[in-house]
């Protein structure tokens, strides 16, 4: 075990209240919490979007000082907006802002299955098949730590177990992945640590399937657990 | 944009440049031999001049159109449809009002205050990425305002010779400028191209979102405020000198990202060389035009780009529409 990320006093404005973060290597870690908990406000306070407070270490170095090639190495940032503005094809999104790492855009497209695509201009694709060309282009620069924000929605079932077991291998290749995501059962599933969000706070981090079973996701999203699976709970405490 | 269609763009261009100069040979050749200096002085004085504004006013068009499409992710954006060009027209109007039209440093800087005027209300109006209809209502109600005022100057012009010099220059016209003059609009515009060339990677970037930009370390705000200062002291400068021409801005970049295979970023250089030649090649236009008198090369390229311009909204209404 490696420390990877060292966050320290992360913060924005009504968004995100003052948060310590520290990740290590291997670790796939799943955020979870209801819309407007701060999930996305913390990927973005570690990427540096939106102008955060606070210090974000990555491997040793000073994320907020580092320049656009430091920064390809250390991180790559996915947002859940799927919105792609020039009708590019596939591999020239997969390669963009990437640099020399043409070969391996071939190969994150290859471990996506678009390869078939490559040639394809992205506004001809569905969403579903957007999504993994974004998620080829994080994977491409095989950088430490991924933040992705929602990397799953509009995959299908099938789609969301792969992308879960590429981050998985990804993560125990050496790397570390924090992913927001709202599937509690995939997140119990192959998270290595949940973190539960809510209000723009860290409320609970620990071993994922203790999390689930124990009572606050159920306090949290409002919902509780029986043999069927989640439902809403007659009185919502949240 | 690769090795060989750049070459054959430049080949194009450099074409369409000696053409301007030195267009029809035979007057050229007989007006050399019979005096080589005044030949010579015909060349200098006033062919070349007006092919140099040609070039670098179009390049500047064509590259700061690419920038403005890429900034606002919308290939309906140019200096024209955005107002720009007209703040531009406004602002050195009424410096010339105040002052004459004997000061291009003066006009330059009133043209440059408008077109900066113009696409900061643009902003404030639309927001930095805005919907197309935001985009074109706002850019059309600003072109219009600064059009009214263009018009209540010229009404209340002190004599009917003021009157009518603004209202040929209005028109644009590469006709009659020095050396000086080409060089008082070109040096500006070929920093701003220069400038937005630098530009290009963030700008490709943006295709995937302010975030993803922001992520990698990139100032959105100060590319941003590069862009819109650039693209005004360009616009300002060539306005200035030869007053408005439209279109080009717009058409430039469209073919230009059909060779950066849609990269906007990547389209800046041959969008400027693209825009280069369209300029060339209209004022070629407006020589050759069988009307007995030289046409305005505005109207030239606004009668050229307003079919392009319908054109393309019927194209962007059926993709949308599929």
């Amino acid at each position: 075990m490696t420390m990877l990320l060292e966050a320290a006093a992360l913060a924005m404005p009504r968004r995100l209240d003052p948060t310590d973060l520290m990740v290590e290597t291997p670790g796939l870690v799943c955020l979870v919490g209801p819309n407007g908990s701060g999930k996305t406000s913390l990927l973005h306070a570690l990427a540096g979007i939106g102008s955060p407070l606070g210090s974000v270490r990555i491997d040793g170095k000073d994320a907020r000082r580092a320049g656009p090639a430091e920064r390809r190495r250390l991180f790559a940032y996915l947002p859940a907006n799927r919105d792609i503005a020039w009708p590019l094809t596939v591999r020239d999104v997969a390669g963009l802002g990437l640099g020399d790492y043409a070969r391996a855009v071939d190969e994150a497209l290859t471990t996506l299955e678009l390869s078939a695509f490559a040639d394809r201009r992205v506004d001809r694709l569905s969403t579903g098949e957007r999504s993994r060309v974004l998620l080829a282009r994080a994977l491409a620069a095989r950088p430490k730590l991924l933040l992705l924000d929602e990397p799953i929605a509009n995959l299908d079932p099938l789609w969301q177990l792969r992308l879960m077991d590429i981050l998985k291998a990804e993560a125990a290749s050496g790397r570390a992945a924090i992913v927001a995501l709202h599937d509690l059962d995939l997140a119990a599933r192959y998270a290595d640590r949940l973190i539960v969000m809510k209000n723009g706070q860290i409320i609970a981090d620990g071993h994922p399937r203790a999390l689930v079973a124990g009572p606050v996701i159920p306090a949290v999203f409002g919902i509780e657990h029986s043999e069927a699976g989640w439902s809403p709970a007659p009185h919502r405490t949240a | 944009m690769s090795n060989r269609v750049a070459v054959l763009l430049g080949a194009a261009v450099l074409f369409l440049f000696a053409l301007s100069v030195l267009a029809p040979w035979s007057v050229i050749r007989d007006l050399l031999q019979q005096d080589r200096d005044l030949g010579w002085a015909v060349i200098r004085e006033l062919r070349l001049p007006r092919a140099l504004l040609a070039l670098v006013y179009g390049a500047m068009l064509g590259a700061a159109g690419a920038a403005i499409q890429a900034l606002f992710a919308n290939p309906l954006a140019s200096p024209d449809l955005t107002g720009t060009t007209s703040g531009a027209a406004l602002g050195a109007v009424v410096t010339a009002y105040i002052l004459g039209f004997a000061s291009p440093v003066a006009l330059s800087i009133g043209a440059v205050g408008g077109a900066l005027a113009a696409l900061l209300l643009l902003i404030a109006l639309a927001g930095p990425r805005a919907e197309t209809a935001t985009l074109l209502l706002s850019g059309l109600a600003i072109s219009a305002l600064a059009g009214a005022l263009t018009t209540l100057a010229l009404a209340l012009a002190p004599s009917p010779f003021a009157f009518y010099d603004a209202y040929d220059w209005l028109m644009g016209s590469l006709v009659d400028r020095s050396l000086a003059q080409a060089a008082f609009a070109g040096v500006p515009a070929l920093l701003t191209v220069l400038l937005l060339l630098r530009l290009g990677g963030p700008l490709d970037l943006l295709t995937l979102g302010e975030d993803v930009v922001q992520s990698l370390g990139h100032d959105l705000r100060r590319l941003r405020i590069a862009i819109v200062a650039l693209t005004a002291i360009g616009v300002g400068a060539c306005v200035a000198i030869c007053g408005a021409i439209g279109f080009v801005g717009l058409v430039a970049p469209i073919f230009a990202r059909r060779i950066s295979r849609g990269h906007p970023g990547g389209a800046i250089l041959p969008a400027a060389m693209i825009g280069g030649g369209l300029l060339l090649a209209a004022d070629l236009v407006t020589r050759a035009a069988p009307l007995g008198r030289i046409l305005p090369i505005g109207v030239v390229t606004a009668l050229l780009g307003a079919p392009f311009f319908l054109w393309l909204v019927a194209h962007m209404r059926w993709s949308l529409s599929r």
